[in-house]
């Protein structure tokens, strides 16, 4: 163990707390403990952690603020879904049939990325983040519009952008299933979505962006983050870095919005609006930038807080957006700070003078 | 003529958008900030002046100048309990606090008014006593504009050159332009910035108030969550005339309801937003800056 790096072995110990975590579960899950509104929000949870992680590869490795990111997880989510309804029985087997789900979710969130990427990273600052979330809004907009079935043909796919076709255009013959009904999202969903994939897809998450952070490549895009002007005079090129931590982010959150899109029978396009992508960045922002284990623990904890508070009725969300402030201000504020620090000299005086 | 009264009701929704983007505008040109929970105050004033003229018995425009009052008041409050800690720390950091000062007031507004909508008694009557429309009939009739819609516009036009006259001659308003430049600088001539950056919170809210009484004007249902999507257009006008520049956000608005307007009648109602959105995007990748804004080349 001696001769690890120090960043190698504060990643085996976040590896390990994950493992635990997920025994730890299964266990009380395996006893009962947990109620059904807890086992409920295990699947949703996973999914937020991913696109924690997913967004703090563009915000925090990367630097640029995205307020579109719940985009991605809307095109995971539906594509996975469609993935998943057309393939139902020429893949029999559940967790192989959620696997390609999520595979296709993250390679169409990938290659959207991609396109959005083209004109989004030409931008710096506050422009970019105001064309971030209009591509979220865009596509939000556009998977309303759509409608999709599959019969024994293939896929039938409408763009209903006047709002006039229903699903009777699609011509499905009469074994044919809809998949996606415009406005009224994806119904009749089989959900095979489950807590081990949920915990799994976090996992190899967490690894591939470790193994990037710690990559040539992800050095250069935190050498683009900490000065742009530096990083392209030692020859590196800003476009192609930026390019891949952004298409990387958006197959991440693809690939989570597909687990949480094959998590529910039901699902509107409306859920994964400027709300979600801003729920998302708040579990960024105060887990800490570039931190991904802070990430993982600021997506469980704000996600189970509402939850939590559900007991308090009307006041649920109150008490969050305080919590919210309160935390951002004593963790900012260099008044709060040191205070905070003057408290902590008690308890760390040893360390302080050595 | 069917052209024409889409266009003056683009004009008249973009007005709106204008008055609520000069807000943001002068306080993000002021405190680098982007003030998430400007929407909100949208809907405080809306609710505000509501109040006003239900509970209290005032007619309109007292209304509006108490929700005026209250919401100025609001954003000094807000900036300086929440925003003014964080003067030194990220901007990120800024903007997670704005969320949640936003969401604060979401359901703060939620607890008090609750969530069933209210219906909002416009600013000028859409009807006389007979039963015709309050407004003004052009060519024999066929082009109607109501009165709230002149109303509208005439504000906006107002608040824009006060505004600008305000910044360019007024001392409290070159103080502003000098904290917007460079604080240290601005500190250092004898200029203090804190009340600066207040005064700015104070002209943007009470702005807001304004526009949230002439919104509701137009859409006489009141929600908690009235404020958001304004706000959120509001933001892509001012960013799209060129976030910071008074007559950009001015142009900005403008240019977003009647696009939005045209995008809703020629193409479709499903689609506005997108339309809005896409347009925002093409001028930002020809203009980086926004319409008026200036692009300032990095120095090395």
């Amino acid at each position: 163990m001696k001769n690890l790096k120090p960043h190698t072995k504060h990643n085996i110990v976040t590896f390990a707390g994950l493992a635990l975590v997920w025994i730890i579960v299964s266990v009380m899950r395996g006893q009962g403990v947990l109620g059904r509104s807890t086992t409920g929000l295990l699947v949703p949870i996973c999914c937020y952690v991913v696109m924690a992680l997913s967004l703090n590869l563009t915000v925090g490795i990367m630097g640029e603020l995205s307020l579109g990111h719940a985009g991605f997880m809307g095109i995971g989510a539906f594509s996975g879904i469609i993935a998943s309804q057309s393939l139902l029985n020429i893949i029999p087997s559940v967790p192989l049939r959620l696997i390609t789900a999520m595979l296709v979710g993250a390679i169409f969130a990938g290659i959207f990325g991609f396109l959005i990427g083209i004109p989004v990273l030409r931008l710096r600052g506050d422009y970019l983040a105001i064309v971030t979330l209009a591509f979220g809004e865009i596509i939000k907009e556009l998977i309303t519009c759509l409608l999709v079935g599959v019969d024994e043909h293939g896929l039938h796919m409408i763009f209903n952008y006047r709002g006039l076709k229903n699903v009777d255009d699609l011509g499905l013959s009469p074994t044919g299933q809809v998949i996606i009904k415009g406005a009224q999202g994806a119904t009749g969903t089989q959900p095979i979505a489950s807590f081990t994939a949920g915990m799994l897809l976090i996992m190899v998450t967490l690894f591939i962006i470790l193994n990037l952070i710690y990559s040539r490549t992800g050095r250069a895009i935190m050498a683009i983050r900490d000065n742009r002007i530096a990083a392209e005079s030692v020859g590196i090129d800003i476009t192609k870095h930026k390019m891949i931590a952004f298409v990387m982010s958006a197959a991440m959150a693809g690939a989570a919005g597909a687990l949480y899109g094959l998590n529910y029978s039901n699902l509107v396009a409306a859920k994964f609006d400027f709300n979600t992508s801003i729920l998302v960045l708040v579990f960024v922002v105060l887990g800490g930038l570039g931190n991904m284990r802070g990430s993982i623990i600021a997506a469980v904890l704000l996600y189970v807080l509402p939850e939590a508070l559900r007991g308090m009725h009307d006041y649920r969300m109150l008490i969050y957006a305080i919590v919210l402030i309160v935390v951002m201000l004593t963790t900012n504020s260099p008044v709060a700070r040191n205070l905070f620090s003057r408290w902590f000299r008690f308890g760390k005086k040893g360390e302080e003078d050595a | 003529m069917e052209f024409l009264s889409y266009l003056i009701s683009g004009i008249s929704l973009g007005s709106v958008y204008a008055i609520i983007a000069l807000g943001y505008t002068m306080v993000y040109g002021i405190a680098k900030m982007l003030n998430f929970a400007h929407g909100d105050v949208i809907m405080v004033g809306g609710y505000i002046s509501f109040c006003g003229m239900m509970y209290l018995g005032l007619n309109g425009w007292l209304a509006l100048l108490l929700a005026m009052a209250v919401c100025t008041v609001l954003g000094i409050i807000v900036e300086g309990l929440a925003y003014r800690p964080l003067r030194q720390a990220t901007s990120l950091a800024v903007l997670i606090t704005a969320i949640g000062v936003s969401y604060l007031l979401q359901n703060t507004a939620l607890l008090v008014w609750g969530a069933t909508p209210k219906v909002y008694q416009p600013l000028i009557p859409l009807a006389n006593a007979d039963g015709q429309p309050n407004a003004l009939r052009l060519f024999g009739g066929q082009l109607s504009i109501s009165y709230m819609s002149l109303l509208t516009m005439a504000a906006c036009i107002i608040i824009m050159v006060g505004l600008t006259m305000f910044t360019s001659n007024s001392k409290m308003g070159k103080a502003m332009r000098a904290c917007s430049e460079d604080k240290d600088a601005a500190r250092l001539m004898g200029i203090n910035v804190n009340t600066t950056i207040s005064v700015t919170f104070a002209i943007g809210s009470a702005l807001a108030a304004v526009a949230g009484v002439l919104l509701c004007s137009f859409n006489p249902t009141l929600m908690p969550t009235t404020g958001s999507m304004p706000g959120i257009r509001a933001f892509t006008a001012a960013v799209f005339g060129g976030i910071g520049s008074i007559p950009g956000a001015f142009l900005g608005g403008l240019l977003i309801g009647v696009i939005e307007a045209m995008a809703k009648a020629y193409i479709s109602t499903q689609l506005a937003n997108s339309v809005v959105f896409a347009v925002l995007i093409v001028v930002l990748l020809v203009r980086p800056a926004g319409l008026l804004g200036k692009y300032v080349p990095e120095k090395v």
